[in-house]
């Protein structure tokens, strides 16, 4: 863990936790503080569990065992009827977008705002444009259907949403996934600026070595269910562990032995 | 041993599925009578359901009138003459209390359960159910309530003009083909018909409503991969949904008019 995040209380606490589908161990004790205002990045190969881990975190999965606390308040023993407060604080960027394709831009990003405020549609409108502008998209994007937008522009109006509703901790989830890397590299300044300018909590989870060089103020890898190391984002390319060293340098050869049926 | 456990795999895995089917089924009652309610979406869902499944039933319907006419027109010539008479009497009976509640109830389940599981499948495997809980909605309450409410609703308004555009073809074919009179045919189907002929029909009709949407919803909700478990959802939606109407409508009809 880091000096920052154990000189402050920890914004996300997670203690033990493990998740299993089936007898398929995927998460098998982890312990991870995120500190207030802190970025962090979970790298892994595919299939490690990282997405589980955010689900769970979020909600969406139910963790095994362990504990998995937001400011101190135990998630997984929240009243159902307490779970919308709890859910106020997140937002989250998909991997694919998961854009509500039954609905114009602007009601995607303003979803949120009108389901879970109240806002007024005029209202949640104009909340909608000005998000859309931060990301750096103008109002008549949000009058298209989402599937009228480039894979850039999904994510960014993905981003657009989960900023919206200004939450204090934003999940992203594979943000640079299938873009070239010019538009990667504009998604990774969109992320650093709205986290940084709103003063977010982040989790990101990500395989693209840049961007996670780029957003994270800490990486951590997650292999075969445990988090093996953790660290400054800057320290990640000499960090001393071969498993780190194999993923960070994407060396065919090396502990991490990839199951290829030949 | 391979054979009993391949029984044994079986059943677990259908008893599974039916304590699945029961929980979806009680978390999405529960959910009905719990605000939010979402009228807009209850709305939408009507129009969907009822308005645009307009054209499919009502031609079901003429068609399915116009054929029992002259099916029973030829059938009872072969008895006795002039049993044609009882030709009004059993267009507006098999309409009203079987043909009109089930033949549209598979209509709909063609057209709007598979739509329902192909929408709510895609958006599982899309993470778009996954995006709605982190936004504070509850898919069910979004998704689920809406379809319920309107299956239900839409239904019997459904087969009451499926029965009259059924009742109508019959007359058309005996009048017009058979050389009724249409004055003594309009006279035997009202005077031969029951309230309880109608009641039952949209009795049936509300409940294969629910199991449409219910079934598209559930098979949806718990589609699994990519475009094929969204096909597959598809396929069960409408294949369960009509097992289960064919064996409500028995039950209802035990219920109604068994002795």
């Amino acid at each position: 863990m880091s000096a920052t995040a154990q000189n402050q209380a920890s914004k996300i606490r997670l203690r033990d936790v493990h998740k299993s589908f089936g007898a398929k161990k995927v998460l098998a004790g982890i312990d991870l503080d995120i500190a207030k205002g802190e970025s962090v990045v979970v790298i892994g190969g595919s299939g490690t569990g990282k997405s589980v881990l955010i689900k769970c975190i979020i909600g969406i999965l139910l963790a095994d065992s362990g504990l998995i606390q937001v400011d101190g308040q135990d998630v997984a023993q929240v009243e159902a009827n307490a779970r919308d407060a709890v859910n106020r604080k997140f937002g989250m960027l998909f991997q694919g977008g998961a854009l509500f394709d039954s609905l114009p831009v602007w009601e995607n990003v303003a979803f949120g705002l009108m389901q879970r405020e109240r806002m007024s549609r005029a209202h949640a409108k104009e909340r909608a444009v000005e998000t859309l502008a931060k990301v750096g998209l103008n109002a008549d994007v949000g009058e298209l259907s989402p599937s009228e937008l480039s894979g850039g522009m999904q994510k960014r109006v993905g981003l657009a949403r989960a900023i919206a509703g200004e939450p204090e901790i934003v999940f992203f989830d594979e943000p640079t996934t299938g873009l070239d890397p010019i538009m990667a590299d504009v998604i990774n300044d969109l992320i650093i600026s709205v986290v940084k300018q709103q003063g977010i909590t982040a989790l990101s989870i990500t395989h693209d070595m840049h961007s996670a060089r780029k957003i994270g103020d800490r990486i951590t890898m997650l292999y075969e269910g445990k988090l093996i190391w953790d660290g400054a984002a800057k320290e990640v390319d000499r960090s001393g562990n071969p498993f780190v060293d194999q993923f960070v340098h994407g060396n065919a050869e090396g502990p991490i032995k990839m199951q290829v049926r030949r | 041993m391979n054979f009993l456990s391949l029984i044994g795999s079986v059943v677990l895995a259908f008893l599974g599925h039916i304590g699945r089917l029961t929980i979806f089924t009680a978390t999405a009652l529960s959910h009905c009578v719990r605000p939010p309610i979402y009228p807009r979406l209850i709305g939408r869902q009507m129009i969907d359901i009822g308005y645009y499944s307009l054209p499919v039933v009502g031609l079901t319907a003429i068609f399915s009138g116009m054929v029992l006419a002259l099916q029973s027109y030829t059938g009872f010539a072969r008895f006795a003459a002039g049993s044609e008479n009882a030709v009004a009497n059993v267009v507006v009976v098999s309409l009203t209390r079987e043909l009109g509640p089930v033949l549209a109830g598979l209509m709909v389940a063609g057209r709007i359960g598979a739509s329902m599981a192909a929408e709510i499948g895609t958006m599982r495997v899309t993470e778009q159910l996954d995006a709605l809980t982190t936004l504070s909605t509850n898919p069910f309450k979004y998704l689920v309530v809406p379809r319920l409410i309107a299956g239900l609703l839409m239904l019997p308004l459904l087969v009451l003009i499926a029965d009259i555009i059924g009742v109508f073809g019959g007359f058309v074919v005996s009048v017009y083909k058979l050389g009724f009179n249409p004055a003594a045919y309009i006279t035997n189907s009202y005077d031969f018909m029951k309230p309880l002929d109608v009641i039952s029909g949209l009795v049936k009709a509300g409940v294969f409503g629910f199991i449409i949407a219910l079934m598209g919803c559930y098979s949806g909700y718990y589609s699994k991969g990519g475009a094929q478990g969204v096909g597959a959802a598809t396929t069960n939606a409408v294949v369960s949904s009509s097992i289960l109407i064919l064996t409500f409508n028995y039950i209802i009809t035990e219920l109604f008019f068994g002795t």
